[in-house]
């Protein structure tokens, strides 16, 4: 298994070496680049001389293949480069940002998967009855959905509610706290925009576990566990959830690599600093260093969670080995 | 000697989109301690249904089980409420089923598959049912228990994996077993090593085995008594003997002469039963199986002709039963 494991990761080398080239030559691709904007983009005057300046300062100038060469060879010596727009290191602009995503992608995964599991799996052995019908109900909202909108409703009903209960209108802390510091505060703040996204996620989730588990239900060891006089419970926890979580879990990390770097509005309506609100500010500003540095990241995001769903297959069906 | 299992008028339906269909429609039978019965038929007669029945594990909806009664031990199974009849189920009658390949729970070890069902009915420790589970598989002879228990389904072929079911049959020491066509899937070879082992085990144990196969020659010798049913109803019953020998009634001549035998005709051609079986759904009135018989005369479509004795303990539903001798069958 460690083998196999060693091979996959040698094996995102070249995955990687791709997605680097392919991002260094769209970014450049486009027309304009960060000096343009940061001279004009305020509407102010600046000649050529200037323009040259800043792009002789921020490495622009040099040819393609060496400016290729500065952004691959910095990972052997692990200087990541500095923001073009801000000058700072990209590490440290990422790292805070990072942090925040992490953690809100996390607790939103852990909210839909304490939504979706059991709620699929009641869903499916009531089939076809009221709950089950309820359980649909509740997650085809959660798809059609929007999660800024449902942030904003979030937002604005905890502002009525706590006015109308204790007098005062509570809404989410605006700062992001780091957990270690202040973990109250911290949760105060992100638990809203964690069950907004975990609710949407949710939806494909508990509709995937119930389908699969309608299916296993089916099956003919399902009937010997039966046979058996095994108690209901022992034959949905031990005889067929482990069965009907492959397709589960794939899409639950998929859209967990998603979130990483995916969450642009959510962020915005809980006025968040997450990766999706840099990544956006990236682009725009065309700083080139930062963009490929966050393009890598969700690279390097994606491959590490298809590894983790490959080694949970093997986990979870022993027929599934890798050598 | 008092009957272990007593089936009464068991009717067992299905309702579909294209109407009703009676899979079981008014089957009665008795099993003795220690015997081994076959129900015999073609496929979609009922039989598989009705062993399925007996522990109440039709899938409802859209089965249903809408009259008769089940004794077992004296108790009507079809009353108990599911705790009770989880009791039953596994404990005091185990099933083994027709899919050796896909009865076994992929993701569980063989031996947690052989265990818990032992932990779960008798109370037995972890330790306990390990060992007894080791001593299982000896008995079913698969070799290197001890290893193989922590083994998967896939690491078993076909054989090798019936061979467990039946020691998970076996497991709780039940007082019946119920198997539905336990060797339909598996190669001839191995079929005949499963049946003997499946019989030498019950009478070693003295636990009794319902044996459901569309196989006469399966039939003859491994059971002591023989019910063969068509359409949901049993049409013919007797001892292996009566049924080999003399039988007497159309279908059971039929599936007769449609499987090779040693012991008469050598060289005779096989006869076929022509047509089909009827949809259950539109069974036409009187007996089912008038539109294939070739002894069917005008008074058969008008009753379903009742099951009615023939020699001591053998039962036919023909109408003409009496005149089925051998000299008959044999100008056929």
């Amino acid at each position: 298994m460690s083998k196999y494991i060693l091979h996959r990761l040698l094996l995102t080398i070249p995955t990687l070496f791709g997605a680097a080239l392919l991002v260094f030559l769209l970014m450049r691709a486009v027309p304009g680049d960060v000096c343009e904007i940061r001279l004009f983009g305020t509407g102010l005057y600046a000649d050529q001389e200037q323009l040259d300046q800043c792009r002789d300062k921020l490495g622009l100038n040099k040819p393609m293949p060496l400016q290729f060469w500065d952004f691959v060879s910095g990972y052997f010596t692990g200087d990541l480069g500095e923001s073009m727009w801000t000058g700072k290191p990209v590490a440290e602009e990422i790292g805070l940002r990072f942090q925040l995503s992490m953690q809100l992608a996390i607790m939103a995964t852990a909210v839909a998967v304490i939504i979706a599991i059991p709620l699929g799996i009641i869903s499916a052995v009531k089939q076809n009855t009221w709950i089950d019908y309820l359980v649909r109900a509740f997650s085809i909202a959660g798809i059609a959905i929007p999660s800024f909108w449902l942030g904003i409703v979030i937002i604005l009903g905890l502002l009525i509610i706590t006015q109308a209960w204790f007098g005062i209108p509570w809404m989410p802390p605006i700062e992001y706290v780091s957990p270690f510091e202040d973990p109250m505060e911290n949760l105060a703040q992100l638990i809203w925009p964690a069950v907004a996204t975990g609710y949407r996620y949710s939806a494909v989730a508990t509709r995937m576990t119930r389908s699969a588990l309608l299916e296993v239900l089916r099956e003919d060891y399902v009937r010997t566990a039966r046979a058996k006089g095994l108690l209901e419970k022992v034959i949905i926890n031990r005889h067929a959830l482990k069965n009907s979580l492959l397709p589960v879990v794939t899409i639950i990390a998929l859209e967990f690599a998603f979130l990483m770097g995916g969450l642009v509005v959510t962020e915005q309506v809980f006025n968040l600093n997450g990766l999706g609100k840099l990544f956006v500010e990236a682009v725009l500003q065309h700083d080139f260093t930062l963009t490929q540095q966050l393009v890598m990241l969700v690279v390097v995001i994606f491959v590490l969670t298809n590894l983790f769903i490959d080694i949970m297959y093997a986990w979870l069906d022993p027929r599934i080995r890798y050598s | 000697m008092p009957k272990l299992l007593e089936v009464e008028d068991l009717r067992t339906q299905f309702y579909t989109t294209e109407g009703v269909v009676k899979a079981v429609d008014g089957i009665t039978y008795s099993v003795d301690e220690g015997e081994t019965v076959a129900i015999v038929g073609e496929s979609g007669c009922g039989k598989s249904v009705g062993a399925m029945s007996v522990l109440r594990l039709i899938p409802n909806p859209p089965g249903q089980i809408v009259g008769g009664q089940i004794r077992f031990q004296g108790r009507d199974l079809l009353t108990l409420d599911d705790a009770e009849i989880r009791k039953v189920r596994g404990h005091k009658i185990a099933m083994v089923f027709q899919e050796p390949m896909t009865s076994l729970n992929p993701v569980l070890s063989i031996g947690t598959q052989l265990t818990e069902t032992m932990m779960h009915h008798l109370g037995t420790t972890q330790q306990e049912a390990d060992r007894r589970a080791v001593e299982l598989l000896g008995m079913v002879g698969i070799g290197e228990p001890e290893r193989r228990l922590k083994q998967y389904p896939h690491h078993f072929s076909g054989g090798m994996r019936q061979r467990v079911m039946i020691a998970l049959a076996l497991s709780c020491e039940p007082r019946l077993i119920i198997a539905d066509e336990p060797t339909t899937a598996l190669d001839v070879t191995i079929q005949a090593q499963i049946l003997e082992l499946m019989r030498d085990l019950t009478k070693r144990m003295g636990v009794a085995l319902i044996i459901i196969t569309h196989n006469l020659g399966v039939v003859a010798r491994y059971a002591e008594r023989v019910i063969v049913m068509y359409a949901g109803k049993i049409v013919e019953t007797g001892t292996s003997e009566q049924i080999y020998h003399n039988p007497r009634h159309p279908y059971t001549i039929g599936l007769l002469n449609s499987v090779p035998r040693m012991d008469l005709h050598r060289g005779k051609r096989l006869v076929p039963i022509e047509g089909q079986p009827p949809d259950l759904t539109r069974l036409p009135p009187g007996c089912a199986y008038r539109p294939r018989c070739r002894w069917a005369i005008a008074d058969c479509d008008r009753a379903v002709p009742p099951l009615a004795e023939v020699a001591d303990g053998q039962l036919s539903a023909c109408l003409r039963r009496a005149e089925l001798d051998a000299s008959m069958r044999d100008a056929s």
